[in-house]
């Protein structure tokens, strides 16, 4: 699916805040694999995403996106095939805009052109698609999103990325910016649709029993670097013990700092 | 009298159309209108000069007005110059452009020639009261433009310009090309300016390098007024015909001004200065009224 290899960024290079934020990177992430990936704060997660989708290119290295070199496709191209939900719940809907409205600009991914996709038929389908969350949002398409709360927006961009069928999805702590109740809602239904529709995706939390308790894979990064990548049985095994404990193991670090970034639920 | 009013404020009505195409669906400040508007006035009295038929001379000028838009959209895409920035260097260059269009000269007339308004005039004398034939000629070009441009916005590419405006990573993560977006936007915006120029000169009867000074701050400034005849709506319909009607009202005010300002002692001059004031006074009300406009990003 995607690969990354040797992959190293470096901002600011030859200045004296020369900032190495990924550090000779080497991931394959295989079809449906669900990754979850933590670290602390400048561990280098959010620019292994940037990276992935393209919004930086890659001071060394290369990424392949099944078997074909995309590092210097530009993030709109890659956009076609890679899905992306941010932290910010506005980022991925058009909030001045209706529902159906949004849903027709998304519904496929590419350039659009002079035709009208917006009737009958697909108001009908929008409608079905939509009663999956739950949320009689199915009831409000004349709507603009403006009316719809955070985690209502975060839904439904969700949904509207999985509609569009990506080979990867990329969750950027995506339920971080709501509220617990509707952080649930999100986080169970990013759980459903990954393995109803069988998809790809890597998610970043800061929480570790989330980390443990969702995906067959789980990846720490730290200083630029993956230090721990672990899978399958293994994975299933972890504890948020474990896992601290393990951390200290290869960084010998005092965790003490980390413990209250790496928050435990 | 009346009707002079309003054929000025629907003939610059396409312009403001084009102004609310940048500004407020593309969020685009686009200040390339102040070139594209003589721009527009200029190649429409030189093809006329050269024997064209009328309405393919306002497609040139169409054409013409695409173009600059599209150098602005280019210059800010390409070179990273900010859209105001990038505006105002198309809109300096238009200056030299449009005297070279013109033959080296600043004002050229075209009062013995046959435009698109004398040949209407010609057609519907005796059928509508002589001095009526413009208004409705004009309302009807307004009306028409108003329409085709409900039903482009209406489209996916239409949509999706809309989109842009509002939240341009939404736009990218669908796998669209927001350059390619603002090129067709800034364009069309442009190409509506220019054709709203040549209206003007045919209207006035020359086509002048000066028309366009200061053309972008009458242009917002109706935008601003038609948003506050109609709170709130976010249909693309009302939209337009609010961006007509705030056109018609600030150059019905224009117009009284300039034949009736001298009664306080006011002279043309001061007009540009009434604009400004105007422009703060609405952004003042605005904020009072904490009134939200349409189309505006949400970051």
């Amino acid at each position: 699916m995607i690969e990354l290899k040797n992959v190293s960024i470096v901002f600011g290079q030859g200045t004296v805040n020369e900032n190495k934020a990924l550090n000779n990177i080497n991931l394959k992430v295989k079809e449906g694999d669900f990754i979850t990936i933590i670290g602390s704060n400048g561990a280098g997660k959010s620019t292994l995403f940037n990276t992935i989708a393209g919004t930086y290119t890659p001071t060394d290295g290369q990424i392949l996106a099944n078997g074909r070199n995309v590092t210097r496709d530009p993030e709109y191209k890659r956009a076609k095939y890679i899905g992306r939900i941010f932290q910010n719940p506005l980022l991925g809907t058009a909030g001045n805009m209706s529902l159906e409205d949004n849903m027709t600009i998304t519904h496929k991914k590419g350039m659009k052109w002079l035709r009208r996709s917006l009737n009958n038929k697909t108001r009908e389908l929008f409608r079905k698609e939509l009663v999956q969350l739950r949320m009689g949002l199915e009831h409000r398409m004349k709507e603009n999103l403006v009316m719809f709360s955070g985690g209502q927006r975060q839904a439904l961009t969700l949904l509207m990325m999985v509609l569009s069928k990506p080979s990867l999805i990329l969750l950027d702590e995506h339920t971080a910016a709501l509220d617990p109740k509707n952080a649930e809602i999100v986080l169970e239904l990013t759980n459903k649709f990954i393995s109803e529709y069988n998809l790809t995706a890597m998610m970043i939390t800061h929480n570790m029993s989330h980390a443990i308790e969702f995906g067959n894979r789980l990846l720490m990064m730290d200083g630029g670097e993956i230090i721990f990548d672990i899978e399958g049985e293994e994975k299933k095994a972890l504890t948020v013990e474990k896992l601290i404990q393990k951390f200290h193991e290869l960084r010998h670090k005092t965790f003490e700092n980390d413990r209250t970034l790496l928050a435990e639920d | 009298m009346i009707e002079g009013i309003f054929v000025e404020g629907l003939i610059y009505g396409i312009m403001v159309l084009g102004v609310f195409i940048s500004f407020r669906i593309l969020d685009f400040p686009d200040l390339t209108v102040d070139g594209s508007f003589p721009l527009g006035a200029a190649l429409m009295v030189q093809c006329l000069l050269l024997g064209m038929n009328g309405w393919l001379a306002l497609l040139v000028a169409f054409a013409g007005g695409v173009l600059a838009g599209v150098v602005t959209a280019l210059i800010h895409n390409h070179l990273r110059v900010p859209n105001l920035l990038a505006g105002i260097l198309t809109m300096t260059m238009l200056y030299s452009v449009n005297i070279r269009i013109l033959g080296n000269r600043a004002n050229v007339p075209v009062l013995n020639q046959p435009t698109i308004l004398t040949q209407v005039t010609e057609k519907f004398t005796g059928i509508i009261p002589d001095e009526y034939i413009l208004l409705v000629f004009f309302l009807i070009v307004a009306l028409v433009v108003k329409v085709l441009l409900d039903l482009f916005f209406r489209t996916d590419l239409g949509m999706t310009l809309g989109a842009m405006g509002n939240n341009e990573q939404m736009v990218i993560s669908q796998g669209v090309n927001p350059k390619t977006l603002k090129t067709i936007g800034v364009g069309l915006s442009n190409g509506l300016v220019a054709v709203s120029g040549a209206f003007a000169a045919q209207y006035l009867g020359f086509a002048d390098v000066g028309l366009g000074q200061g053309i972008i701050v009458s242009g917002l400034a109706s935008v601003m007024i038609g948003e506050f005849l109609v709170l709130k709506s976010n249909r693309i319909g009302v939209l337009t015909l609010c961006a007509l009607a705030g056109s018609v009202c600030f150059y019905a005010v224009m117009y009284v001004g300039r034949f009736y300002g001298y009664l306080i002692h006011m002279t043309p001059s001061d007009l540009n200065l009434i604009k400004g004031v105007l422009i703060i006074i609405l952004l003042i009300m605005t904020q009072a009224k904490k009134l939200k406009v349409p189309f505006k990003v949400a970051k």
